[in-house]
């Protein structure tokens, strides 16, 4: 499909998961296509604030972001980020980045919530519930879902299996299935039955649409 | 330092280094220790900095820096590679730090300056999650202030983790019972005791 049509599920006001960890898994080319698309209003769910120019970069320099939710907004080439922010455009939800990626798997599984140990104690525990299990303290966290993933996969088959390259697949087996509407961005499509069963690592199930740029 | 922090690290132990100064151990653990480095972008027995051909933009560390992988390897999403932290798997994690307190609370991710961007990583989970938590620093900031202090005056990253701190000038051990003076370079536990706040045996 191409990605102009793809990103078409995405509307005003939506949350929209970004896959990558800075630019590795970051599906660069669905996000021209959502910058071409035009929604606006987004909050935007993502480990990184953007880097450089291009990417998640180009969506909020072109003003469609009015808020990101991610563990790492500040770092050398965030630029775009850093004056928005300044500026009072944009809003930031800072999240620990193991709570982050356990929120939306909490999402993708059907938990209503859970406890993390992670933030006890720091200004991050600020207005959380504090649960003491076994002699320890926990946060009560929420799942993170949804309205659309943009995700980076290495192959799909024509199903929708996936099988992601390297440290590429980072936050993308979780995003896929933390959301109503998963638009893979891959290098190439192969025909049903090309992929070993036992190395896919998001079934098609959690896949909805197919890009290859 | 990292010399020094590398020679702690139990043979097959898996660790997590941390962006910047703790990467650097890596480059001392002994051949044949059997330790595997684990990156919290999602894999296990990550090799060194990739060079030349070997750069991969698919295959970098937390630091987004180019990497290798070694034999053994494995791939992992992240909600699976944060489980490994929180859950007890990791043996020991090395960490960067503003400030550490006498009682092990630790902070690093933010100076709590009003103009700051807060940005916390994964260091929050790592601090909690990790059996283990080593941190590399300087022992006095820039102005001279003592950074292993009686207690926090930066915002924390987590409380009472860190069990062992290492210096320019000195390692301690930190535990229920207090501060330890480890080991001493070009320094005295005496001329320490007297620059810091911190009771040290």
């Amino acid at each position: 499909m191409p990605a102009g049509e793809a990103v078409r599920a995405v509307r005003d006001g939506d949350t929209v998961l970004v896959g990558g960890f800075g630019m590795a898994g970051m599906p660069v080319e669905l996000i021209d296509a959502l910058i071409e698309h035009g929604a606006g209003d987004l909050t935007i769910v993502s480990n990184n604030a953007g880097n450089g120019d291009t990417g998640l970069a180009a969506l909020l320099a072109a003003g469609r972001v009015r808020k990101v939710v991610c563990s790492f907004p500040r770092q050398s080439d965030s630029w775009v980020f850093d004056g928005l922010y300044r500026a009072g455009k944009i809003e930031l939800e800072v999240v620990p980045q193991g709570n982050l990626a356990e929120r939306m798997r909490a999402a993708g599984a059907g938990i209503g919530a859970f406890y993390s140990p992670t933030a006890v104690g720091t200004p991050l525990a600020e207005g959380k519930e504090v649960r003491v299990i076994d002699g320890r303290e926990y946060l009560l966290e929420y799942p993170i879902r949804g309205d659309v993933a943009l995700i980076k996969a290495h192959l799909a088959d024509r199903m929708g299996n996936l099988v992601y390259r390297k440290t590429a697949r980072n936050f993308g087996p979780v995003m896929a299935t933390a959301a109503a509407v998963t638009i893979a961005q891959v290098s190439r499509v192969v025909e049903v039955g090309e992929l070993d069963p036992e190395a896919v690592v998001t079934p098609a199930i959690y896949v909805n649409r197919v890009v290859v740029p | 330092m990292a010399e020094v922090v590398a020679r702690d690290i139990p043979d097959g132990a898996y660790v997590n280094l941390g962006i910047g100064q703790p990467t650097m151990v890596a480059s001392y653990l002994r051949p044949g220790s059997g330790v595997v480095l684990h990156t919290e972008n999602g894999m296990l027995n990550m090799g060194p900095l990739a060079t030349g051909d070997e750069i991969d933009p698919d295959l970098t560390n937390a630091g987004k820096q180019p990497v290798t992988e070694l034999p053994g390897a494995s791939y992992f999403h992240h909600a699976d590679s944060f489980a490994m932290m929180r859950g007890g798997h990791l043996d020991v994690c090395i960490m960067g730090a503003f400030q550490v307190s006498a009682t092990g609370d630790l902070a690093n991710w933010s100076t709590g300056a009003p103009d700051a961007i807060p940005a916390v990583g994964g260091a929050m989970d790592l601090a909690i999650g990790a059996k283990q938590v080593f941190v590399m620093m300087t022992l006095f900031a820039k102005d001279g202030k003592p950074k292993l202090v009686p207690s926090c005056t930066y915002p924390l990253t987590g409380r009472a983790c860190v069990s062992r701190v290492y210096t320019d000038v000195a390692t301690f051990a930190l535990s229920p019972d207090g501060v330890r003076v480890v080991e001493t370079f070009g320094t005295t536990a005496g001329e320490l005791a007297a620059r810091l706040d911190v009771p040290l045996s």
